[in-house]
Order: C-alpha cells, then sequence, then structure tokens
C-alpha cells in the first residue's frame, strides 16, 4: 500500500522534470550500449559486428524508451497535457474563430453569471454580514377578501413573540426617513424603526458602540437613541472615533449614537441602504399617525423572522395561523378577518425584492436562450472549422488514432474555449454587478444597493453552464468526426448543391433554432415595450403634466402641529402668488410614493358589514383645492375648501368605486360615513384615480381635510405650466424666507412620479430589450455565416447556372430564398414559442395581451430587416460568380 | 528478484553490469531483451527498493549506479522467503503424486 502511494508520488512528481529525466534516460542507454559495444569488442568481434550485437541484446531502443515513459508518469495526464497544448495550438492557428468563439461564450456565460449573482444578492442573500439568511422569512399580515398583503400592529407581533415555539426570533423593521442636519448640510436620509433584538438576532455587531439593549423598543418616546450605519460614520461623521455618546437630532429630538454598524452592511431593505436604525420606542417621531405601540388597530409594521433550525416554512406557517385565529376571537374588534402570513426572502413583498422577483425570474430564462443562441453560433463555427479540419482527422484516424483519442482531443478544445468563456463571463458578471442600480431613476435621499453577489455558488453555476457549454461544443464536431469516412475524405470533395448535403442539414437546423430563440425574445421585448408605452401613456386619473410635486420636510425640523400650520399657510399663500402658478396644496401622501396611506375600519349608515369581515377603506388627508390641483375631477358635490377647518362640521370626499360599494350606487352626498370613531358627511364623489401602483384594480377610496385631521408631514403640490427647474429656484427662495434652516426637497413633475413608480417595468424592459437585441445579433451572424459559407462552397454550381443561363436577379433570387426559407422556418418555431412562453411575463405585461398580434407583427418586422440583410451580401456575391474562373478551377 | 537478488550480492551496479550478470547466472538461458531491464529498474525506485546515483563506470565512463535501499534488502528477504515456500509447496506436491 505504501508503496503504491509512493510509486503514484513519484510518478506524478516526474510529470514536472520530464525534460531532465528524458536527458538522464538518454544518457543511461546511451552508456549502457557503449559499455556492451566495449564488451563485444573485448570479445573479439568486429566494430560493426559488435554494434549489431549490442543493439540486438538490448531489444528496441525506441519502444525500451517508450515503456520507460509510461512507467514513468501518469500517461493519463500527459496525454491531456498533450491535448491541451494541442488545442491551444490549433486555436492560436485560427485566432480569428478563437476569439469569435470566446466572445460568444462570455456573452452567453457573462449574461448567466451576472443574472445569477443577481439572483443571489438580491433574492436569495441580499442582506450582507446577516447571519443564517436561509431561516430568514419576511412577515406581513393579510385580510380576509384582500389579496396581496398589510402590515402588522405592534401588539399583535409582541404575542406572537411570546406564543410561537419553532422560532427563534421577529425581528421588526420599518423603513422610514429624515432630514440629517450635520454642520451646515442638510440632507434626506433614510433608516429603519427596528425591535431592540435588531442587532443580535441578525448577528449584525457594531464596530463601535453597542447594538439596542431589551426594553429600548417599549416605552412612549422613552429611548432616543440611535445606531448610525458606517457609510454616515465616515462621510457625514468624518470617521469620529469618539462619536459614541454624542448626540444627532432626528426629526427634533437629540439622540445618543449609541452605535456605527459594520462596514458593507445596508440593513434589511432590499435596494435602498439603511443610513441609521432608531428603536420602535421612538415610533411616534418618525410615523405620522400618533403612539402605536399600544394600538393593536393600527398595521404599520414590517418584519422578519428567524425559523430554528429543522422547522420548515409550513410548520411555522401553521403555527402563526393557529396564534393569529386566536388573536381573531381574543380581539374581534381589532382582528377580524385579519391574518399573518410568512414569505420566503425572495419574495418579500415589502421590499424591492417583490418588485424585481419576476423581472429576474424572465432573466433567467432568457440567459438560457443567450446561452443557447451562443452555442448554436459556435457550433456553427466548429462545423466550418470541422470541414477544414476533415483532412486533420482523416490522417489522424488512418495512422491509427483512435475515436476516443480524437474525441478527447475534440472534447479537450471545447474545454479551453468554455474555460476562456467562463472567465470572461464572470469578468462580465463582476462588471455588471452594480448595474441594476442604474437602471433604477435615481431619487434624492436614497442610497441604491442591488448589489450581485458573486460567491462560490454563483461560480459553480457557471462553472456547471460552461462545462454543459463544453459538451455542446465538443459534441457537434465530434457527431462530424465520428462520420469520418474513410474512403470518402480522401476522394476530393465535390460540390452540393446550394443547401444540400448532410452536414448543411445540421448547420441549417442550428440556425433554425437560433432565428426561433431570437424571435422569442424579440416578441417579449415588442410585448415588454409595449406595456411600457401603455403605462406611461395610461392616465393615473391625475394629471401628470402640469403639476409639480415637492416637499419641505417640517416633521425633522421639529415643528409642531400649530407651527407647521402656520408655516404651510403662509407658504401656500405665498407659492399661489408666484407668477404662473395656478393653485397650490398640500396633501399628507403622495399617490404612487413609498408612503403608505392612512387606512381605517369605517361604517356606513346602511351599509350591512358582513360577519366575517372588517370593512377597511385607505384614505388620504389633502387641502382646499386639492381636486382642481391634481386635476381629478368630481363626478358630483364639491371638494374641500378653507372653511372645511377645525371647527366646521367633519367631511369626506369619496371615490366612484367607494359610493359604488358602500351605497349601492346611490348618491351618497349627505350621507355618513364612521372614520375612526368619528362620523362624516360625505361631500363630494370624485372620479377614480391610482393611488399605490398604476397596476392596481378600482379599489374604494376616500379623502378627508387636512385640517380635520391633521399631521405635520405633508407634500406640497403645485399646478403650473413652469419647469421644475425655474419652480425650484422660486420655491427656495420662499421658504428660506420663512425659515432659513429649511431645505426643500427635490421638485419633480407627477410624470417623473408616476416613471419612478413604473422602474420595475423599465428595467425589464431594458433588460430583455439589450438581451434581445444580442441575440437577434447572434442569429443574425449566425444566418450569415450560413448563407456565405453555402455560397463559398458552391460556387461551381452557381457558375454552372450562370453558364446554362441563368441571369443575376435569378441566382441573387435562389441564395436569398435559401436564407429567406430559414428564416421564415425559424420565425414559425419561434412564434409557436413564444405563444407558450410570454404568459410568463404575466405580471410585467400591462393591458397587453400575452399573445398581442402588434408584437408579433413589429418582432416579425424586425427579424425579416435583420435576415434580408444577413442573406444579402452573400447573394450577392453569389452574383458575381465568375463562370469562366469557376469552369477553370 | 532477480535484480535485487544481483545488486544484493554485487553491491552498487550500473545496468550493464545487471544485465550481464544475470546474462552469466542464468547460464545464458534467460535471455531477455537488455532493454526490459531499464523499465523494471524505474519500478523499483519509484517502489523505494533501489536508489540510483550517478558515477563513472571501471573504464571511466558515465554510468547510473543502482543500489539497494533498507526497503529493498527487506523485500528481497520477503520474496525470497515465499518463493521458497512456494517453491518448497509445489516440490511436495509434484513429490506425492
Amino acid at each position: 500500500m505504501r508503496e503504491t502511494f509512493r510509486t503514484l508520488v513519484q510518478r506524478f512528481a516526474a510529470l514536472f522534470r520530464r525534460r531532465q529525466l528524458e536527458h538522464d534516460l538518454d544518457e543511461e542507454l546511451r552508456s549502457h550500449l557503449e559499455m556492451a559495444i566495449e564488451f563485444n569488442l573485448r570479445k573479439g568481434m568486429s566494430p560493426s559486428n559488435a554494434r549489431r550485437e549490442a543493439l540486438r541484446s538490448f531489444g528496441g531502443v525506441e519502444q525500451t524508451k517508450e515503456v520507460y515513459r509510461e512507467q514513468r508518469g501518469l500517461p493519463v495526464i500527459e496525454t491531456t497535457l498533450q491535448d491541451l497544448r494541442f488545442g491551444l495550438r490549433m486555436l492560436l492557428r485560427s485566432p480569428g474563430f478563437s476569439i469569435l468563439a470566446v466572445l460568444c461564450l462570455t456573452l452567453g456565460i457573462g449574461a448567466n453569471a451576472a443574472v445569477f449573482s443577481w439572483v443571489e444578492g438580491i433574492l436569495f442573500r441580499p442582506y450582507p454580514l446577516v447571519a443564517h439568511q436561509e431561516r430568514l422569512l419576511a412577515l406581513t399580515g393579510t385580510a380576509r377578501g384582500e389579496s396581496g398583503h398589510a402590515d402588522i400592529s405592534w401588539p399583535d407581533l409582541l404575542d406572537l413573540q411570546s406564543s410561537c415555539t419553532l422560532m427563534d426570533s421577529f425581528i421588526v423593521t420599518k423603513i422610514t426617513g429624515t432630514t440629517l442636519s450635520i454642520g451646515d448640510r442638510a440632507e434626506r436620509t433614510i433608516g429603519s424603526i427596528v425591535s431592540a433584538n435588531y442587532f443580535d438576532a441578525i448577528g449584525v455587531h457594531p464596530v463601535l458602540g453597542r447594538g439596542f439593549e431589551p426594553g429600548e423598543d417599549s416605552g412612549q418616546n422613552a429611548h432616543p437613541v440611535t445606531v448610525i450605519s458606517y457609510q454616515l460614520w465616515q462621510g457625514r461623521f468624518k470617521g469620529d472615533s469618539q462619536i459614541i455618546g454624542k448626540t444627532q437630532r432626528l426629526n427634533g429630538v437629540p439622540h445618543t449614537i449609541v452605535g456605527v454598524a459594520p462596514e458593507g452592511f445596508y440593513g434589511t431593505f432590499v435596494g435602498w441602504g439603511m443610513q441609521f436604525w432608531v428603536p420602535a420606542s421612538m415610533e411616534e417621531l418618525f410615523e405620522a399617525g400618533g403612539y402605536k405601540l399600544e394600538d393593536r388597530g393600527t398595521r404599520w409594521i414590517e418584519a422578519y423572522v428567524r425559523l430554528k433550525p429543522g422547522v420548515t416554512l409550513e410548520q411555522a406557517q401553521q403555527e402563526i395561523s393557529a396564534v393569529a385565529k386566536r388573536l381573531e376571537v381574543d380581539y374581534p374588534s381589532t382582528n377580524r378577518g385579519r391574518g399573518i402570513k410568512l414569505w420566503p426572502l425572495w419574495q418579500t413583498p415589502f421590499n424591492n425584492a417583490g418588485t424585481l422577483l419576476p423581472t429576474l425570474e424572465i432573466m433567467l430564462v432568457v440567459v438560457v436562450f443567450v446561452l443557447l443562441i451562443a452555442c448554436a453560433n459556435i457550433g456553427n463555427l466548429l462545423l466550418v472549422r470541422s470541414f477544414a479540419r476533415r483532412n486533420e482527422m482523416t490522417v489522424r484516424i488512418a495512422i491509427g488514432a483512435g475515436r476516443g483519442r480524437l474525441l478527447k482531443q475534440l472534447f479537450t478544445e471545447g474545454l479551453i474555449l468554455s474555460a476562456f468563456g467562463a472567465a470572461g463571463g464572470l469578468l462580465v458578471a463582476h462588471w455588471c454587478r452594480h448595474a441594476l442600480v442604474l437602471l433604477f431613476p435615481a431619487r434624492a435621499g436614497v442610497t441604491m444597493h442591488l448589489p450581485g453577489d458573486i460567491d462560490w455558488r454563483v461560480m459553480a453555476l457557471s462553472a456547471g453552464v460552461s462545462l454543459i457549454a463544453t459538451l455542446v461544443l465538443g459534441l457537434i464536431p465530434a457527431f462530424q468526426a465520428g462520420k469520418v469516412n474513410l474512403a470518402g475524405a480522401l476522394k476530393s470533395d465535390s460540390a452540393a448543391v446550394v443547401g444540400g448535403g448532410g452536414r448543411a442539414w445540421v448547420r441549417s437546423s442550428l440556425v433554425l433554432v437560433q432565428v426561433s430563440l431570437s424571435f422569442v425574445l424579440l416578441v417579449g421585448a415588442a410585448l415588454l415595450i409595449e406595456s411600457l408605452q401603455k403605462i406611461r401613456g395610461s392616465s393615473p386619473g391625475f394629471s401628470t403634466q402640469g403639476v409639480l410635486f415637492t416637499a419641505v420636510d417640517l416633521v425633522s425640523a421639529g415643528y409642531d402641529a400649530d407651527h407647521a400650520k402656520g408655516f404651510q399657510d403662509e407658504l401656500l399663500d405665498r407659492v399661489k402668488a408666484l407668477p404662473g402658478v395656478d393653485s397650490a396644496v398640500f396633501a399628507r401622501v403622495t399617490p404612487l410614493g413609498y408612503g403608505s396611506f392612512s387606512s381605517t375600519p369605517i361604517a356606513v349608515d346602511g351599509y350591512p358589514s358582513p360577519p366575517e369581515e372588517q370593512p377597511t377603506v385607505e384614505y388620504n388627508e389633502v387641502g382646499p383645492d386639492y381636486f382642481r390641483t391634481m386635476g381629478i375631477p368630481l363626478v358630483s358635490g364639491r371638494e374641500f375648501t378653507r372653511a372645511d377647518d377645525e371647527k366646521a362640521a367633519l367631511v369626506a370626499v369619496v371615490n366612484e368605486t367607494m359610493a359604488a360599494k358602500y351605497w349601492f350606487g346611490r348618491n351618497p352626498i349627505g350621507e355618513r360615513v364612521k372614520v375612526k370613531d368619528r362620523w362624516m358627511r360625505v361631500i363630494g364623489v370624485a372620479k377614480n384615480s391610482k393611488y399605490q401602483s398604476v397596476r392596481e384594480t378600482p379599489t374604494p377610496f376616500f379623502y378627508v381635510s387636512r385640517r380635520q385631521n391633521f399631521s405635520v408631514g405633508a407634500g406640497l403640490f403645485i399646478r403650473t405650466p413652469l419647469s421644475p427647474g425655474i419652480m425650484a429656484t422660486a420655491l427656495a427662495n420662499e421658504v428660506h424666507a420663512l425659515d432659513g434652516n429649511l431645505a426643500l426637497y427635490e421638485v419633480i413633475t407627477l410624470q417623473e412620479q408616476l416613471d419612478r413608480s413604473t422602474s420595475p417595468q423599465l428595467v425589464a424592459v431594458t433588460l430583455v430589450g439589450v438581451l434581445g437585441g444580442l441575440t437577434l445579433l447572434l442569429a443574425v451572424i449566425g444566418l450569415y455565416g450560413v448563407m456565405s459559407y453555402a455560397v463559398s462552397q458552391n460556387t461551381r454550381e452557381l457558375g454552372l447556372r450562370v453558364v446554362l443561363g441563368a441571369d443575376r436577379s435569378s441566382l441573387l433570387r435562389l441564395v436569398m430564398s435559401r436564407g429567406l426559407t430559414l428564416m421564415a422556418g425559424g420565425v414559425l418555431l419561434g412564434a409557436a414559442a413564444a405563444l407558450a412562453l410570454t404568459r410568463l411575463l404575466g405580471n410585467l405585461l400591462f393591458d397587453v395581451s400575452p399573445r398581442d398580434p402588434q408584437a408579433f407583427g413589429s418582432a416579425l418586422a424586425v427579424m425579416t430587416i435583420a435576415s434580408l440583410a444577413a442573406c444579402t451580401l452573400p447573394a450577392w456575391r453569389a452574383t458575381r460568380t465568375d463562370p469562366a474562373r469557376v469552369l477553370r478551377d | 528478484m532477480l535484480v535485487l537478488q544481483t545488486l544484493n550480492s554485487m553491491g552498487p551496479m550500473h545496468g550493464f553490469g545487471i544485465a550481464l550478470r544475470i546474462q552469466q547466472v542464468s547460464q545464458d538461458l534467460l535471455q531477455l531483451n537488455q532493454g526490459t531491464l531499464y523499465p523494471a529498474l524505474l519500478r523499483l525506485g519509484q517502489r523505494g527498493w533501489v536508489v540510483s546515483k550517478w558515477g563513472t563506470s571501471e573504464n571511466n565512463r558515465k554510468a547510473k549506479f543502482y543500489s539497494l535501499t533498507r526497503a529493498g534488502r527487506k523485500q528481497l528477504d520477503r520474496q525470497v522467503e515465499s518463493w521458497g515456500r512456494m517453491s518448497g509447496m509445489i516440490n511436495r506436491v509434484l513429490r506425492t503424486t
């Protein structure tokens, strides 16, 4: 046993000293022969006899050397090395082919690796530094009779925490924002309201100071402490090493900085990098709507749970549902019809994971297409080459190379190509790591963070992809080589009819596959572009042109309600007095923004609510002239005026859907609706508009007077034909005139607001469009390659046709018709595939059928033009065939 | 085994010497190709039973000298013993029948 191992080691070591050992062997054998000759001479032989006798008794010198070499090294490795060397040499000999092939592979593997890395970094392991993300699940509420997700109330969460046994921890996190003024610079910053266990539960340990301590998340405004991000510490606090214990005003209240999070920790919100964390006890300061820690009816929390090891989602969900059921019974007034739902991290509905999921799913399919098309292209190139190498293969078989050895050689060449391709692909993925962020429109105060994560899983997957590519690449020429027919190959090649012959059949089907796959992608891209146009062109129910949106952060500046009312009234008057301003209004929540609307259980006179369900409706707090400013038409009644203030009777405006649902289509004006335990009189009915997303279906919604439901935070809407740039300067002046310490948010049009809300569609369109274009290019190159090859191989036939009287136009027709037949076949296949596959786009499509004829039409048009372009050059070359030369050859 | 035995009785030797010696000892009955000796020597070297060193022959010629290692000697003892057992057994079998 020890000897076997020793032998192996020695043999392996010998691989690296070949030259030296070879030299030794030569020396040794030579000295042996010389001694033998000398010995024979001494026995009295003649010199020539002595030499002959020495050689005879030695046996074959070269054979001995060969046996010796086989015993010395490891033949398997040596032939592999030989194959590698030979393969490299072959690839270097045709650099054009090699570069093209490696580029195609780089593209195919790179696209795969990039999307894998996004899936890994955004969906599966989205939170750098957070431990055991595989056991992390997102937690949301549900409401019976409603799809989607809802938030959770703090008391409900505490009950879940104390009743559930299958979870290690419940982690609360709710995104919030503030305007951070440090020195003379004020900047919008986002952060999270978290439970006190946050840092411990996710296993992230501050580099300075501490995380939050148990109990810091209870009590009203009881613990003004904060942990800041590493970037904030380095950037705004200049890396101050004495930072711990210092105070920073957040929303007007001094907070003690108790910790600095480690570098590279961005919080737990996919897409946005968090800059600070405050405990839930400070919630009232950062969240509109008052103190909520003791209010079971107010749902505002987004949360994660960490399962105990070995617990499945189903088991955990069962336990949680049981607790939720109990809460329904215990607290019917707030919890009737309410459930709790667990989501895998990659389906997290309350951050960008949810919005990117459909896009990334589609990308996974698309990149497989890209890889297939790239492989088909290289396959085509290899076929051309295997034709050129047919002589080489024939000779090698003729002198006794086994088929296996030939196959090994071909696979080795494929492996070299795909190794280069994989390296290039990973490089591409590395470059594309942060590309997704670029596709999202920038917004002030938000650090986008959507990293691709190239870890060992991504590497392994890419390696797997390359191996498959290798197999494919090796198989194509192997298929060819396997068919080498010695007798036939040694005869001179005879030309077939254009497009005829077995080899052309393989190549044509490769092109067919390429054309059909890229047609599918073209259809997909066309559908997405069409929906994006529809979305961007669709009316959200309010004016998108001529209305500007901005805000002044009074909450962060520490304004109380009275001061805020005074400031906002004053500012409104000044803004309305600006030249070019038609009207202006404050409203608490911006439609299609991230901020969430208030929601309330309602009661309506004469509407019997079903026992199992508690009607809950969302609403917005808006000022006078809101509907006029936003361009939302009123169906009947009136809108809010300055008279609808604290002293006046409570009023509300409902939308059409709400009127239809709760008043069964009767005119609700003058009827009563109970909102947060206060009865309000309906004064108007507004047309439906979009509230949270352009894709939502009409939902009941209503508006209340801001004055009668006041909270400090609000956005400013201005109806004006002026551009945002001009308006921003004028507005900033007015704000500064009122309070020199206040900064204005960015000023944007509502169209911009709409566009931001549709960024997932934009991302999908861009990605599918870019890759669709690439595959089209690859397919066209493939088509061009096949056609020009066919023409160059068939000059004899073409020349004969000319001699027999064919004119140029008929030659043109002949070649073009070949190419276009291929294309038509590919398009037919592709169309069939597209009909089956475009349904995958499902959620990304807006108001466009997955079988939309217009999209198929435009894809067809693009494909036809591209194919015509690909065939024209070869066809033109065919018409230039010189019959005299052909016949002479 | 022959090679090991040769090296054991003659001390360090070069390839030609070994070949010659084996030929003489077997009284030319064993007419192997001398070339086959070298892969065999290599195999013994790889197993650690012999070591080789360049040196000069009696006629001042550069040659590689092979010598037995301790492991090689042990191996030889084992082989001689097992050969003895084997041939004894065969002899007994031949005699009894």
